[in-house]
């Protein structure tokens, strides 16, 4: 299949994964939506044959909330990069972890601005050049799954693109899990990232990831920070339970309201219609 | 189509704008509402909060602006009518997403009560100086509907009126109304809900395998799917062809941008809504809109019994700009005073379309507080020279 991405790429990679764990879970295939930002991973929201939607830059998340509150039966996949999620998104993945909406996020970190040109983002590691930082960064580094589990994901795992087999699995696993999912893919950009910093190719990281990669499940977050030649602690970090922000709105509007309480999308969910949220005036065209 | 009578709250009531605009929006059939707290506007959302859970939807406060303005536009593809509210700052905010809902084609309401600006400018104070930003607010090329309500009553029937215009030409539609109208209190009166004309959602009835998401209708407009009906289409802010993929080459640019105005612009007969008198055998057109339209009756008033000649034309939809309308007039008028809460915006427009034909005398307030009726009735006294 032709597409935009450079040789050595990781994104394919994560697709082929992704694309596994739906057929294996044998999810419904017209349930699954895929929200994308902008950028090299914003782009992969085109290639699958999906309901799929590519916002706005750092904006796939509000969307993705939108969608999947209005249309509970979607399984919704916001799937997009460091810097769209992290930096110009990073109010909204905040957020959203907070309200614990049952979104799945695929966060593929390629530790660099790469559509654009190899530009620092929040996820660069210190000392590496990029185009914005010709003599090497020194602002921190945003460790996402520290801030995932602190702003409160479910589910939070790192993984890199060597790991293809157990990047599959999260994804099946955030598959059956409701709440607030947050898989984090380390994926090389030999074209801006690699080569800026002589690093080699995207084979060349290949043999990195599966020389530092530690799998610590269970890990500490606060630990598991990277750097640029460092260790990558993989592993999942965080599975725990607490009701999402569905539940919650009913829980609470069922205590405030009792039978008063008109809960149209749970209506709509049992008769397994195609609108939801009472708002669709097609109902005829939908049945 | 009729509206859903669960969500018209049928009878007479004494409530200001901004909750007028929303028992607009419950009787139009949102059914879902993402907002962002923000002066004079808030109290719509407040109502939705309070109102929706009862009807059957959602209202959720969203982080900020940007995100209210594109979460509301994931429930519209999952298959809600949805709408956002807010003011000045607020909007500047939005003016991303209002850009992609015209590039996507997701029929979509935005409510901003104007206050001063520009920034924080006057919270709790009118001003009409976003006119401008509505039509043009987004980057590039493309066209929305604005509404301007001059009451209670209007805001209702024009929050009707404008998911309708959303739904049919599948755009953004701006409700334009100021802090005055959106907190003035007056007799508002909602009919039963087999009274209430909903145009319907342009949803395809083709079976996926047949299904182009964007080719256009008729008039200009594509036929819609929702997400998990089977369609497994693609939504893009890129440029995009027929099949809603990214195509980004100067011919598709071409035929989608225009395709984008053109379906404004070739209808806007069927959207053009303006309230006139007096404009037959007139010296001079007062134009005005909103809340100002109120002041400019007085002085309309004041001055006919002065035994001036003057037209009335109040816009009820700015944008698209009735060009025709204005043009036609200039040729039978001296003047046009144009009334309006900021130094100089929509007095652009007819002037432009007066093409010289007729003066343009503008009557201009920074905001704050509305027009004393006798500046305006200075103005008529001047163009009837």
């Amino acid at each position: 299949m032709p597409h935009i991405w450079c040789p050595g790429c990781g994104i394919g990679t994560t697709v082929n994964s992704f694309s596994r764990a739906l057929l294996d879970s044998k999810v419904d295939l017209d349930t699954v939506a895929i929200v994308s930002g902008i950028g090299c991973s914003g782009r992969v929201a085109g290639y699958v044959r999906l309901d799929s939607f590519h916002t706005t830059h750092g904006r796939a998340i509000p969307f993705a909330t939108g969608l999947k509150l209005a249309n509970p039966k979607m399984n919704v996949v916001v799937y997009s990069g460091d810097g769209d999620l992290s930096a110009i998104g990073g109010n909204h993945l905040i957020h959203a972890a907070r309200r614990n909406v049952d979104i799945k996020v695929i966060c593929v970190n390629n530790l660099i601005y790469a559509m654009t040109g190899g530009q620092t983002a929040p996820t660069t590691p210190s000392d590496v050049i990029t185009s914005t930082n010709p003599y090497g960064t020194f602002d921190p580094t945003f460790n996402l799954p520290h801030l995932m589990e602190a702003a409160g994901a479910v589910y939070v795992a790192r993984w890199t693109t060597y790991h293809v087999r157990q990047i599959t699995r999260a994804i099946q696993e955030v598959f059956a899990k409701p709440g607030f999912s947050f898989i984090e893919i380390l994926s090389p950009c030999p074209t801006l990232y690699q080569r800026r910093n002589r690093m080699g190719d995207g084979l060349d990281t290949m043999k990195f990831y599966k020389e530092k990669s530690k799998v610590k499940n269970g890990c500490p977050t606060n630990e598991v920070g990277l750097s640029k030649s460092g260790e990558i602690v993989v592993g999942k970090f965080v599975d725990r339970q607490r009701g999402d922000y569905r539940d919650m709105l009913r829980e609470q509007m069922q205590h405030a309201l009792g039978d008063r309480f008109v809960d149209e999308v749970a209506a709509n969910l049992a008769e397994d219609g195609g609108c939801s949220g009472g708002g669709c005036e097609l109902e005829d065209a939908c049945s | 189509m009729k509206a859903d009578p669960k969500g018209v709250l049928t009878g007479v009531h004494f409530i200001d704008g901004d909750h007028a605009c929303c028992e607009g929006a419950l009787a139009a059939g949102a059914r879902f509402a993402a907002g962002y707290p923000i002066t004079p506007s808030t109290e719509v959302v407040e109502r939705f909060a309070n109102r929706i859970p009862t009807v059957g939807g959602t209202f959720i406060q969203m982080e900020d602006e940007l995100a209210a303005s594109i979460c509301l536009q994931g429930a519209v593809w999952g298959g809600a009518k949805a709408f956002t509210v807010t003011s000045g700052p607020g909007y500047s905010l939005m003016m991303e997403h209002i850009g992609y809902a015209a590039m996507t084609e997701t029929p979509c309401v935005f409510v901003n009560v104007q206050r001063g600006g520009p920034s924080t400018g006057l919270p709790t104070l009118p001003a009409q100086a976003d006119m401008m930003q509505a039509r043009w607010g987004s980057h590039g090329d493309y066209m929305t509907i604005a509404v301007c309500p001059n009451s209670p009553q209007e805001c209702f029937d024009l929050t009707i009126k404008a998911f309708n215009f959303s739904e049919r030409f599948r755009v953004p539609v701006m409700i334009m109304m100021d802090e005055v109208v959106g907190h003035m209190t007056e007799k508002v009166v909602i009919p039963e809900a087999d009274q209430i004309d909903i145009f319907p959602r342009l949803h395809t009835t083709k079976p996926p395998s047949e299904y182009k998401p964007y080719a256009p209708n008729e008039e200009g407009v594509p036929e819609m799917a929702h997400a998990g009906e089977g369609y497994r289409f693609h939504v893009t802010g890129l440029t995009h062809d027929e099949r809603g993929y990214p195509a980004m080459t100067p011919p598709v640019q071409d035929t989608l941008v225009r395709r984008l105005k053109s379906k404004i612009e070739n209808n806007i007969d069927k959207i053009s809504l303006y309230e006139a008198d007096g404009l037959e055998g007139a010296d001079v057109v007062v134009v005005s809109y909103g809340i100002t339209s109120r002041v400019a009756q007085r002085a309309i008033d004041m001055a006919r019994t002065m035994g001036l000649k003057v037209g009335k034309l109040r816009l009820i939809t700015v944008w698209p700009f009735p060009e025709k309308l204005i043009a036609d007039l200039a040729t039978k008028i001296k003047a046009f005073v144009v009334p309006e809460l900021n130094l100089g915006q929509i007095k652009y427009e007819v002037e432009r379309c007066a093409n010289g034909k007729a003066k343009t005398i503008l009557v201009d307030h920074a905001g704050g507080s509305v027009h004393r009726p006798e500046r305006i009735i200075e103005a008529i006294v001047e163009g009837a020279k």
